[in-house]
């Protein structure tokens, strides 16, 4: 009981400084949508059922220019598939005992951040770290879009441009503490930061619009794990416990 | 026309298959090796790549994000949580665009 309580303390307390960036990148979500023609309490709703902050953003701005429900699919799902391999890698943290009401409450809220600390969890994973998580990120994301529409311009661009950091700030602090045991995690993410910036300069100086971020993603995550899967196997239990 | 409402549910539904799907499907410890290593390193090369370059055009100017994404790597190497890791990462970009450029 108590370790329930204890990981959806922690959880809350991990999701703060999530629900802080979510705040700033949904705020400004809500003021495109507002510019897209949709009131606020759809802006709110469409944060609070889906979570996912490019997948919104291409909605809102092909609603704003006028689309169809086929294209509205196929751009979620060519956005989102990231979270299908995020979903599997965090299939692997749950155990036996984890049941099937858990694992979809669980899925709601696979996003970037939240599936980047429940992955990286020390020791026994919980889904009430993720729900702790869940509790704080979610309002966050979704406040963030209502006020955004709502309020437009009202939050200072400082106080904006400072909290847009606070995601990333947050992914550093999730990979450098294993980079710095393990140096095939190091050398991972250095070659992973590396492939990104040469690969989004080459989209951008060809204009490759069609190689969306979302696809950046996927192709660069399938391509380099699995030359590092290929390279280095994981000797079982060791290096788990220190990822 | 496309209705809103109607949009919204549909890519609720499909952002949310896609996320759950392998949660409900994959119910075992996957014991081939190779699988079991790429699932290993995808949160590392995911949030690597999500992170650089894109933090480099996250705030307003260039340099505020150069001095936030050095802080942030000094304090997480030295220990610090992440909550704290981000906090300062955001005063950073604040208070390095206060410097008029």
């Amino acid at each position: 009981m108590s370790s329930r309580r204890t990981n959806f303390v922690k959880g809350i307390r991990d999701g703060f400084p999530i629900a802080l960036g979510y705040f700033a990148v949904s705020f400004a979500l809500g003021i495109k949508a507002t510019e897209a023609g949709l009131y606020p309490w759809q802006a709110g709703l469409m944060s609070f059922l889906n979570v996912t902050s490019a997948g919104e953003a291409a909605a809102i701005a092909l609603l704003g220019v006028g689309t169809t429900y086929m294209e509205i699919a196929f751009t979620q799902l060519v956005i989102n598939i990231r979270y299908l391999l995020m979903s599997c890698a965090l299939s692997q943290r749950l155990t036996n005992k984890t049941g099937l009401l858990h694992r979809f409450l669980i899925g709601y809220g696979v996003t970037d951040e939240i599936f980047g600390i429940s992955v990286s969890l020390d020791g026994e994973y919980s889904p009430y770290y993720t729900y702790g998580a869940i509790a704080v990120a979610v309002p966050g994301w979704t406040l963030g879009t209502l006020l955004g529409s709502i309020m437009g311009n009202l939050l200072p661009w400082r106080a904006v441009s400072a909290l847009s950091v606070a995601l990333y700030a947050m992914f550093i602090a999730i990979i450098l503490p294993p980079a710095k045991k393990s140096k095939i995690i190091a050398g991972l993410v250095a070659v992973s930061m590396l492939a990104s910036a040469v690969l989004t300069f080459i989209c951008s100086k060809f204009s490759l619009e069609w190689f969306t971020e979302g696809f950046r993603i996927i192709a660069l995550t399938i391509v380099i794990s699995l030359i590092a899967a290929i390279l280095f196997p994981v000797k079982d239990k060791e290096e788990k416990n220190n990822g | 026309m496309v209705n809103i409402v109607l949009v919204i549910l549909l890519m609720a539904i499909i952002t949310y298959l896609i996320r759950v799907l392998p949660l409900v499907l994959i119910r075992r410890e996957i014991k081939n090796p190779i699988i079991k290593s790429f699932l290993h390193y995808v949160p590392y090369v995911t949030l690597s790549v999500m992170t650089f370059p894109a933090i480099l055009s996250a705030t307003n100017v260039i340099w505020s994000s150069i001095a936030a994404l050095v802080v942030a790597v000094l304090l997480s190497l030295k220990g610090f949580k992440l909550p704290v890791v981000a906090g300062v990462a955001c005063l950073v970009v604040f208070l390095v665009e206060l410097i008029p450029f």
